[in-house]
């Protein structure tokens, strides 16, 4: 077990997201491993096996078909068992209104997806080193909240 | 011809540690399994020298003095900000540097090293971790706020707030009363729906 890495968990349905998604990760300093769900129901079924590690820090696509990000998050917070998790959702949308309420059920981060590579591995270096910094430094994770764009 | 080897890894590694403390001319005594006391300020040149020759045996060291060094550098950042109710007006690398009497620069290199963000950064995000709390205490105005940590104004403050978590204060208190909302709502909920028993 390596306490020195960041262990990330992504839940997406697009392969080349994750493909992009995983690039990123690979250029951030901070060390991470990276475990990869194509949807919601397969990211639930993941979180409650008995044996794995439970990552520090999940990002969820909104829109995934089966399972949405907005109802594993739900799930998630309803579950004490992960209550230590770091939740960041993203999305292509950035409404005001879908951002509260993603925040407010719950969730710590919540990223609108850039449309170029570039943006996406600076936002990805930015979120995983505050993450890094939280981790570290055992901040309230109540009051942990971080909006990207 | 095929030999068959019996052997004590405790007394390998001992005699690996004692090689290479040798080797590099550092005085020490091995205090037990697994510790070993340095009898004087090793350089940290020579201490990476050291770290490097025992990897290639498997042997790391686990109490790496930069993490030390690092925790020392928080938790005295820690203590400036939460400790009094206002922020002391003093210098923040002339403060670390007399506390841990160190050189800022020495200090400075260290931190950003192990944690990937530097002195500087850390001590604006714990200001607004205070920050975060003071307003969802809800007892003094951002303004006040801003003044006991040490801002030059509110908009500075507002600023430093909306840089570091993306949102202003104001969307940050609206999220989480809102966020005390659905937490209430669904224990309420929850109680409503639960069968009588009686």
């Amino acid at each position: 077990m390596n306490q020195d890495a960041l262990y990330v968990l992504l839940a997406d349905d697009d392969a080349d997201d994750r493909l992009f998604f995983k690039d990123a990760f690979e250029e951030v300093k901070v060390k991470t491993v990276v475990t990869m769900v194509n949807d919601g129901v397969e990211l639930m079924n993941y979180l409650t096996k008995p044996e794995i590690r439970l990552p520090n820090v999940v990002f969820l696509d909104l829109n995934m078909p089966r399972k949405s990000g907005m109802e594993c998050l739900k799930e998630i917070r309803s579950n004490n068992k992960f209550k230590d998790l770091v939740i960041a959702i993203y999305s292509t949308s950035a409404s005001e209104k879908n951002i509260e309420e993603t925040f407010a059920n719950g969730a710590n981060i919540y990223i609108k997806k850039p449309s170029d590579f570039e943006e996406l591995k600076k936002i990805m270096a930015k979120v995983v080193t505050v993450n890094w910094l939280h981790h570290l430094s055992g901040f309230n994770k109540e009051n942990f909240l971080l909006y990207v764009e | 011809m095929k030999l068959h080897i019996k052997y004590d890894i405790n007394i390998c590694c001992k005699i690996i540690l004692q090689e290479q403390l040798d080797i590099l001319e550092i005085p020490y005594t091995i205090t037990g399994l697994g510790e070993v006391e340095i009898k004087r300020a090793v350089s940290i040149a020579k201490y990476n020298e050291f770290e490097t020759s025992l990897r290639k045996y498997g042997i790391e060291i686990i109490n790496d003095p930069k993490n030390v060094l690092t925790q020392k550098i928080k938790d005295a950042i820690v203590e400036m900000v939460y400790l009094k109710d206002a922020l002391p007006m003093i210098n923040i690398s002339a403060y670390l540097a007399k506390k841990l009497n160190r050189s800022y620069a020495h200090l400075s290199a260290t931190f950003s090293e192990v944690t990937f963000t530097t002195i500087q950064n850390f001590m604006i995000v714990q200001k607004i971790e205070r920050a975060k709390h003071e307003i969802n205490e809800g007892r003094e105005t951002l303004t006040e706020i801003a003044f006991k940590l040490n801002f030059s104004s509110v908009a500075h403050l507002s600023s430093e707030f909306k840089r570091i978590t993306g949102l202003t204060p104001s969307a940050f208190k609206r999220i989480i009363r809102k966020r005390k909302e659905t937490d209430l709502a669904e224990k309420h909920h929850v109680q409503l729906t639960k069968p009588n028993r009686n």
